[in-house]
Formats: C-alpha cells, structure tokens, sequence
C-alpha cells in the first residue's frame, strides 16, 4: 500500500476550536483507494486524491467539529488487493469512509467488506450497475455513472440515428459484461439486433484480431464495453484498420476526457460519448479544473474525479450533522435522507437503492479545427434529465427496495 | 469458401496474417533479450522498459524538434542503446561474477523505476503518435484489409531478425562474440577486448528493443506500461525458444503470434494465457527450450 496524501487537519482544527471550551471534534477519516499507476490511473488514481483534498478544503470541517484525515492507496485492479486493502483500512487504520475504486471488480469486493464491517464505501470510480442492483448494500453509495446510464445515454441515441446493428468487444470481467449486457437490453429493446461479441482480456495491447471479426459482423456499430488504455489501442487500431472509412462507427461506451487527449482529436473525433460531468461546462467546474490543475499541470479531470469531490462534500455534510461515524448504515441513511448540493454536480438525491441521481450529457468529440485551447473536446449534444438518466428504481432488484 | 471449424476460410487467413504481424514483435524484443542472455548471461528484465522508452523517445522527438518516424527509426535505438551501455558500464558488469538473480533483480528494480520516472511525468493514459504519412491507409487482399503500416512491421522485422541472426552465427566478429561467451579468458588472450565486446552486445539488445518500441508507436497506446503489459509475453517466448538461442527466439516469436493470434479466434478468453500454456508443455518435454542446448 502506498500512502499518497496524508492531511492532519488536527492541528488546524484544535487551533481554531480554541482552548477546549467548544464542543467535542468528531474524527473523520477517508481512504481514496483507486489504480495509482495501471490503465485507471488518469481517470482516478492520484487525480481523485487531489479532488477529496479539495472537498476537504472547501468544507473547512473545523468549523463544522469534523477532524478530517485523508489517505490513499493502490488497489493495482486486483479485487484480492483491493478487499485486503478495505480490511485493513478499516481494522488496523481507522478508516471510516472509502471512495472511488475505479475498477468494478474491486468495487464488488470492497462493497461486500463494507457491508460486512458497517463503513461507508462511496463508489464515483467503478461502473456495474450491479452495485446499486442485486449487490445493493445500505453501506454503499453509488456516486458518479453506471453501465445502465453510459448504454441508455450512448446506445439509445446510436440506435435512433440509425445504428441499429450492433457487434461489442467486451472487456473480459465484471465492468465489460455488466455494460455489454446494459447495452444489449437498450439496443433491443429500441428495435435494434445485436449480431454478435467477443471477450478480450484486460490489458490487451493488440486488436487488430478483434478488429478484423467486428469488422466480418457488417454491423453498423462496434461497441466498445472496455475503458481506458483498452479503449484507446481499439480505436486508434480501428482507424488504421479502416473501421471507420468502411462505413462502421465505434460506439465508446465509457469514453474519459483523459482517453481522448491520449488519443488525439484527429483520431478521436466524431466519437458519441456519455458523461456527467465536463470540466468546460460551468464556471464553477472550470474554477475547479483550475485549482486541480495546481498539482497536475496540463491534464483535465475526468468526472470519476469530480465525482469524488462531491461524494466527500456530501459525506462530509451527513457526518457534520451525526457528529458520528461509528455506524455506516446510519451515516448512509442520513445521505439518503439529506438532498445532495455541491458546485460540481449540483442538486441531486440519493435514492433508496444507494444511486446518487444526477443528470446525465451525450457529448460528441470535436474536430481539430474546432478545437480552440487545450483541453476544448466536447460539444454537448442533449442532456438526459435526472429522472431518465438512470436505470428505474423498480428494474434494478436491489433487495433493500423489494423488501 | 469453405469453413475451418465454423470460421470461415477468409477469416481464418486474415487472422493467421495478424498473428504473423503480432509474432514479428515478439520475434523483435525475444530477439534481444535472446542476444543479451546468450553473450552476457543477463536475464534483462528492463527490456520492456526500454521498449516503452523507444517508443517514448519516437513521440517526445516529434513533440519537441520535429523528427519524423523515419529519423526516429535511425536515431532512438541509437539513443535508447547508449543509455543501454551506462547501464551496462555503470551496474550490470559488476555483477558479472555473481549468480543470474542478482542481474535479474537489478534490471527489474530499474524497469520499475524507469516506469515510475515516466508515469510520473506523463501520466499513464499514453500520448497519442500517428502513423506515418508514406505508410498510411492499405490495401484489400480480398480476405481482409491489410494496413500498409503492418505490412511494414512484419517486412522490416523479417529483415532486422534475420540480420542479427546472421551477423551472430556466420560472421567473424559474431564468432568471436560466441566464442568470449565460451571461454572469455581464452579469446582474450588473443588480444580481443571481451569487456568492450560485451558492453557494446547489451547496448546493440538494447537498441533492439528501443527499435521495437518506435515500430509499435504508431500502433499501440504509447504509455508507461506498454512495456510490462508486453514483458512477460516475451519472456515466455524466449523460455519456449530456448534460453540464448537467436533462431529459437525468431522462430517461437513468429509462430506463438500465430497461436495467439488463432486462440483469439477460436477462445478469445484465453489468448492471454495460451503462450503460458504452451511455456508449461514445452519445459515439461524439453526442459532447455524447443531451440535449447542442454547443459
């Protein structure tokens, strides 16, 4: 385990509470576990740290009694380091709350700790709607997007201009399955066929074989349910292959601002994307941008990271107003029972299966010479509303919702 | 057309020609690590790192001053080569007395730090480097469409690998080279620099796998871990073709692409894990490698 940050607000807290006259400090503290150095790290990773630090800042907690303390640590994408990991945060360290875990095999692993120890687990990283569906937990939250989100924002609007057939490369555990199988339900279910897919292995440097059986489907649409450097080695081989001149569109179903810098304009342009967050949209998210960009000169955050600055901001407010953190189920239940309110993802909820609802923006990729400054990729083209952005409370099966 | 096991003939060929293109890299990196074993008794566990500072050092040229793929072709392996002697030069010939652990441990501390160095500084999402202009778009074989640019790959890997290959096994200065591999007090009494002999070796394998990392530039995601995502593979190869051997790393480089490249077709599951599959049957049957000589 790698410990990246490591903030003592002790000292500033004590300071300012004076001399022990005030009410009693409530010690917080939070794990950001993400991938500090594979294929995640640029969408979460030392990124995400920077955002909780900066949520921290922005709540000034000794003014609200809290003593927050902030780590980080590497799950490296394995669930057994992962959930490990959760133990011994939660045994041996102290940890009361853990958020983004850009990986969902991980995030399964660590909800079930979780669940098991009573702690928080605030998923803005991982992506299987699984965990908001029959894995639901009262522990757990489910911040940032899901794989029912990413399909119904890009696979429906894909289908209804007309790409109605469909081949998936699909990324070979649970995060590419869950949103194959997303996607599929929404591709059928908008009147479009699905000719086929294939699994590949997570890291896969190499496409050009699952390239070449996409491109022998003659589907219209090659849907890509991998993300990060996956995505990337399949769309920049797909454009050498000819994918795209021989009248095929990839779909990109998990698309990051982060993939399309390393990608380029030029290669990525045209691509349909789904997110929930884009650094270039308000004022208040380009202030953001600015003061991230303090530790990471030249990159844009991707909205796994401002998930997290507004899932700690939220936390925050519900443990400020328990003055505990002892019981998970009960600082959970109190972020259900507050509405959330932040500057990066606004006014929201979170309902009673743990899916933070937000809204959701279908963006497409600009060309180069529509591009004006670093970092100038998206133009928006709808806004699905909170209320549809997200799979129907009713159709996920969590067990705290049926029962 | 006919069918092979339900995939159909065309198919089947497309896939086999991928496999080739994707087995020339293998044959590239197995190639120099085979080198550095077989005169240095290296197991060269920075090589993937190397990998990804070629193609690395291809991108940062482009970047900063402008040098195209084809000086890059030229220049970083000499680059990446030179950084490959002061490594040399500065730890691994001081372990040269020792057993292989130590070299390998050595090489893999620096790969890692030499990972670290560039995540750090780049991140680790990639840097985007386009194919060349001369190599761009491709032609229709009529059973699939091949890039000019893969065309190129396995062309001038072919090439590269069969230079080596007779520059080591029927030149003189590459019998001298296997010969101080042998017994290096003997050919030094002949008046010939072993040392010197062996630093520029590790510096050409290096180069080697620098030339592999501007060849795979254009074509996968130029990031930190390009490498360590490569590295194993390779190492698997060489074990198969037999430690040291030259034509074994040729030969099982080419022909384990193919059986990725089939296993992708038929179980895509398990393309990942069949190079390892076969690593397991061959050292069983013939311990020293399908190339190896037996001690």
């Amino acid at each position: 385990m790698k410990v990246v940050a490591s903030l003592a607000f002790a000292a500033a807290a004590l300071l300012t509470t004076g001399a022990g006259a005030q009410a009693q400090v409530t010690k917080v503290k939070i794990g950001v576990m993400s991938d500090m150095s594979g294929l995640y790290a640029d969408l979460g990773g030392p990124g995400s740290v920077t955002a909780a630090k900066l949520a921290v800042q922005d709540f000034n907690p000794a003014a609200h009694g809290l003593d927050v303390e902030l780590i980080g640590g590497d799950m490296q994408n394995k669930p057994d380091i992962g959930s490990n990991l959760a133990r011994q945060w939660f045994d041996v360290d102290g940890v009361d709350m853990i958020v983004d875990v850009p990986n969902s095999g991980v995030a399964l692993a660590v909800n079930e700790v979780a669940r098991e120890k009573n702690k928080v687990f605030i998923v803005s990283g991982a992506a299987s709607s699984d965990l908001t569906g029959p894995k639901c937990s009262p522990d757990t939250v489910h911040w940032t997007y899901d794989t029912w989100m990413l399909a119904n924002g890009t696979g429906k609007a894909l289908v209804k201009t007309g790409g109605d057939t469909w081949f998936f490369l699909t990324s070979d555990y649970a995060f590419g399955h869950a949103l194959e199988r997303d996607t599929t339900a929404v591709v059928l279910a908008n009147g479009g066929k699905v000719l086929g897919s294939v699994a590949h292995p997570l890291n896969t440097s190499d496409f050009s074989s699952y390239l070449l059986q996409a491109q022998a489907s003659k589907a219209k649409i090659i849907g890509l349910a991998n993300a990060g450097g996956d995505t990337i080695n399949a769309i920049k081989q797909g454009a050498e292959f000819g994918i795209t001149s021989g009248g095929q569109q990839f779909a990109g179903l998990l698309v990051f601002i982060s993939d399309v810098n390393s990608l380029g304009l030029k290669t990525a342009q045209g691509l349909v994307l789904t997110s929930t967050w884009y650094w270039d949209m308000t004022d208040a998210n380009r202030a953001f941008t600015k003061r991230w960009q303090v530790e990471h000169p030249g990159k844009f955050p991707t909205m796994v990271q401002a998930g997290v600055y507004s899932a700690v901001t939220h936390y925050l407010k519900a443990v400020a107003a328990l003055k505990s953190t002892a019981d998970g189920k009960a600082v959970v239940a109190k972020m259900k029972e507050m509405p959330t309110d932040d500057p990066l993802f606004g006014k929201g909820m979170i309902r009673a299966d743990g899916r933070n609802i937000h809204p959701a923006y279908l963006f497409e990729v600009k060309k180069p010479e529509e591009s004006k400054y670093a970092g100038d990729d998206y133009k928006l083209r709808a806004t699905i509303p909170a209320d549809e952005a997200f799979r129907p409370l009713k159709d996920g099966n969590c067990p705290l919702v049926t029962n | 057309m006919f069918e092979i096991f339900g995939i159909p003939s065309q198919a089947l060929f497309g896939q086999l020609l991928l496999g080739l293109i994707n087995g020339s890299f293998y044959a590239l990196l197995s190639l120099g690590l085979a080198v550095i074993f077989g005169m240095l008794n290296i197991i060269n566990f920075t090589h993937g790192a190397q990998y990804m500072m070629g193609a690395f050092t291809a991108y940062l040229l482009l970047q900063y001053l402008g040098l195209n793929y084809w000086v890059a072709l030229v220049i970083v392996p000499i680059l990446i080569g030179a950084t490959g002697i002061v490594i040399e030069r500065l730890f691994l010939k001081r372990l040269q007395q020792l057993d292989h652990l130590y070299g390998l441990i050595l090489t893999f501390g620096l790969a890692l730090i030499i990972e670290g160095l560039f995540r750090n500084y780049y991140g680790s999402s990639g840097q985007p480097y386009a194919v060349p202009e001369a190599l761009q778009g491709g032609h229709n074989l009529g059973f699939m469409f091949l890039p000019n640019y893969r065309a190129w790959v396995i062309a001038f890997s072919l090439v590269v690998c069969f230079a080596t290959w007779f520059a080591i096994e029927r030149t003189r200065l590459g019998s001298y080279l296997r010969a101080a591999t042998e017994n290096p007090t003997l050919v030094r009494a002949f008046g010939i620099n072993v040392p010197r002999m062996v630093t520029l070796t590790y510096g050409f394998g290096v180069g080697l796998a620098a030339l592999a990392g501007v060849m795979a530039a254009p074509i996968y995601n130029v990031s930190p871990q390009m490498g360590s995502d490569l590295i194993i593979v390779v190492f698997a190869v060489v074990v198969i073709g037999g430690m040291g051997s030259i034509m074994g790393a040729i030969v099982t480089g080419f022909a384990l692409g193919i059986v990725e490249g089939l296993t992708k077709v038929f179980f895509p599951e398990a393309s990942n894990t069949v190079i390892f599959a076969i690593m397991i049957i061959v050292l069983l049957i013939r311990p020293a490698g399908l190339f190896g000589r037996s001690a």
